[in-house]
């Protein structure tokens, strides 16, 4: 089972409400759903951005659509308006997640994006 | 079945694809969001600062006159958050263009007012979302409060004839669910009919987010003619059932996966999105792709709303002061942190006083700090950015002063930008509380000339 960058298995965008980011997490094909859940739970999404997300990671799973949508507090530098971040919104944020690496059963390599 | 489409997603937008969705689409709705969160509080600070500010869009000029001529000649009604903090002004402007340049004198516009809570913010609202403090917490001025009013008052607009609609702060997906609900006479009540508009409303509010912008990923996401994004159209059914496109010359692309992306933008606890008007649960969505370029969204449901409506409180909390300046070749990195550490210096010699400071490289670890992997690779160029929160415009002013200063009592191979204007901007903070809906009056304007 290779490791397989996140980035072949899902899509991803960020979106700003004060200081908490939003980051949705969407599987290129409903296949894939299963392994990215089960890998990518909210402690291991915590780790991924220590410090750059400094408060609590709740994720919120919704299978149907194949989406993961992880909330992140404090990930903002204080609030869009007061950070001293070059990316206020933290639109960048979402690209961070791409690189996290996950087994990928070999029965799902034709369902990844981009992979050879 | 009604057509709407978007006409922007935010004040920068561009806004020759509102004039070309305006001309070709066909459409009964023209739909405008421009507002940010801190959009309300900067116009109140520029209303005190230039008083022939008119308190609306910056570009409601540029948008109307790109717009009007297509939309008086086809029929097509507009509903546009444009009056920032002065609704019946932008009201009068946009009947004003409408009558001199469109030969129009009869076109209806109304603005709708309501939404301002500034100047009784602390006896309608009592703890703020974000801390859990009371209102009382906030030590700097409050520049602005206003709340997040609903659809109803606009549908009520558009039921007594108005042509165009223009509003204050409303909900973003107000601005296209209010047609909806003018339409399809959905009762107020029908929360799964509200759900599935609002989350409509939610898909369009940011324009082309759903077509193709803000997705572009080389080898992942590729999107044809990029530099051409078309606004996206919804044909929404009185059953709510929606087909989204956009017109066919247009670049970028629908599928299910930039509905996807939009869909979840800016949303925590995705079968509770909070609105005025009901509460969305995005989880029972169905999305099929029907075609290249046009995919069908239904079964979005909705549960009654909550009766309490979002407030954002506008503060001022100083200034930011920011500039950067930067090193190529050979040991640039090294230049870079050497000058951090004379900046770090200087900043003491000189005493600044600062909320907060960061002095980053880029090309290294500025955007992603902590969790960048592998930070030893050495870059072949990097920038040196420095920002500092104060509480005073003096304090802040020393930022770019300092980094002036870099110029010739830097070190080797500075690289440095012309100096332009005091490289420093207000921080105005905004923070949130909720209100009763009861403590809120909409009205509804039709302006003369």
């Amino acid at each position: 089972m290779p490791d397989v960058e996140l980035r072949h298995l899902a899509h991803t965008r960020s979106g700003d409400k004060g200081n908490t980011s939003n980051i949705a997490v969407i599987a290129w094909h409903e296949d894939l759903f299963d392994v990215i859940e089960a890998s990518l739970t909210a402690t291991a999404f915590a780790g991924h951005y220590d410090g750059v997300v400094t408060g609590k990671v709740t994720r919120y799973e919704v299978p149907r659509l194949g989406v993961l949508n992880f909330v992140a507090e404090g990930a903002l530098g204080g609030g869009v308006s007061r950070s001293l971040s070059l990316d206020q919104y933290g639109k960048t944020l979402a690209a961070g997640i791409l690189n996290f690496k996950i087994h990928v059963p070999e029965t799902l390599i034709d369902k990844l994006r981009n992979y050879s | 079945m009604i057509r709407l489409a978007s006409g922007s997603a935010w004040w920068g937008d561009r806004i020759s694809p509102a004039a070309q969705v305006a001309e070709h689409g066909n459409l009964d709705y023209l739909c405008f969001e421009t507002m940010a969160e801190s959009t309300v509080s900067a116009a109140q600070v520029k209303k005190r600062r230039e008083p022939d500010f008119p308190g609306y869009d910056t570009w409601l000029d540029d948008r109307m006159h790109a717009v009007l001529p297509h939309c008086i000649q086809n029929g097509t009604r507009i509903v546009s958050n444009q009056g920032w903090i002065d609704p019946v002004a932008a009201a009068r402007r946009i009947k004003e263009i409408a009558a001199t340049h469109y030969d129009a004198p009869e076109l209806k516009v109304a603005a709708v007012t309501g939404s301002d809570l500034t100047s009784r913010i602390s006896d309608v609202a009592d703890t703020i979302l974000e801390t859990g403090k009371p209102l009382t917490s906030l030590t700097d001025e409050i520049v602005s409060a206003e709340a997040y009013l609903g659809a109803m008052p606009i549908a009520a607009a558009l039921d007594q004839g108005a042509d165009v609609v223009v509003t204050g702060r409303v909900t973003d997906p107000a601005i296209f669910l209010a047609p909806m609900i003018h339409e399809f006479r959905w009762s107020p009540d029908d929360w799964n009919l509200l759900g599935q508009g609002t989350g409509i409303g939610h898909l369009l509010e940011c324009g082309a987010q759903v077509t193709g912008g803000y997705y572009p990923d080389p080898g992942f996401k590729d999107v044809p003619d990029p530099w051409n994004l078309g606004f996206p159209i919804a044909d929404v059914e009185a059953n709510g059932d929606c087909i989204l496109h956009k017109l066919p010359d247009t670049g970028g692309v629908i599928d299910r996966h930039t509905v996807l992306e939009q869909m979840f933008y800016e949303v925590h606890d995705p079968a509770n999105y909070l609105t005025a008007d009901v509460v969305v649960d995005f989880t029972t969505a169905d999305i099929t792709e029907l075609a290249k370029n046009r995919v069908q969204v239904r079964n979005i449901s909705g549960k009654p709303r909550t009766g309490k409506l979002k407030v954002s409180i506008g503060v001022a909390e100083g200034f930011i002061g920011e500039d950067m300046f930067f090193y190529a070749g050979p040991g640039a990195k090294d230049r870079g942190e050497l000058a951090k550490q004379i900046l770090n210096e200087r900043f003491r010699i000189v005493d600044l006083c600062a909320q907060e400071l960061r002095i980053e490289l880029l090309g290294v670890n500025a955007l992603h700090g902590a969790m960048t992997p592998d930070t030893s690779a050495v870059p072949y160029e990097v920038g040196v950015r420095v920002a500092a929160r104060t509480n005073t415009r003096t304090e802040a002013l020393k930022v770019g002063r300092e980094v002036d200063g870099m110029a010739v009592s830097g070190i080797a191979h500075t690289g440095k930008r012309v100096p332009f204007g005091e490289r420093v901007r207000e921080v105005i903070g905004v923070w949130s509380t909720l209100v009763d809906e009861s403590e809120l009056t909409p009205e509804i304007h039709f302006v003369q000339i």
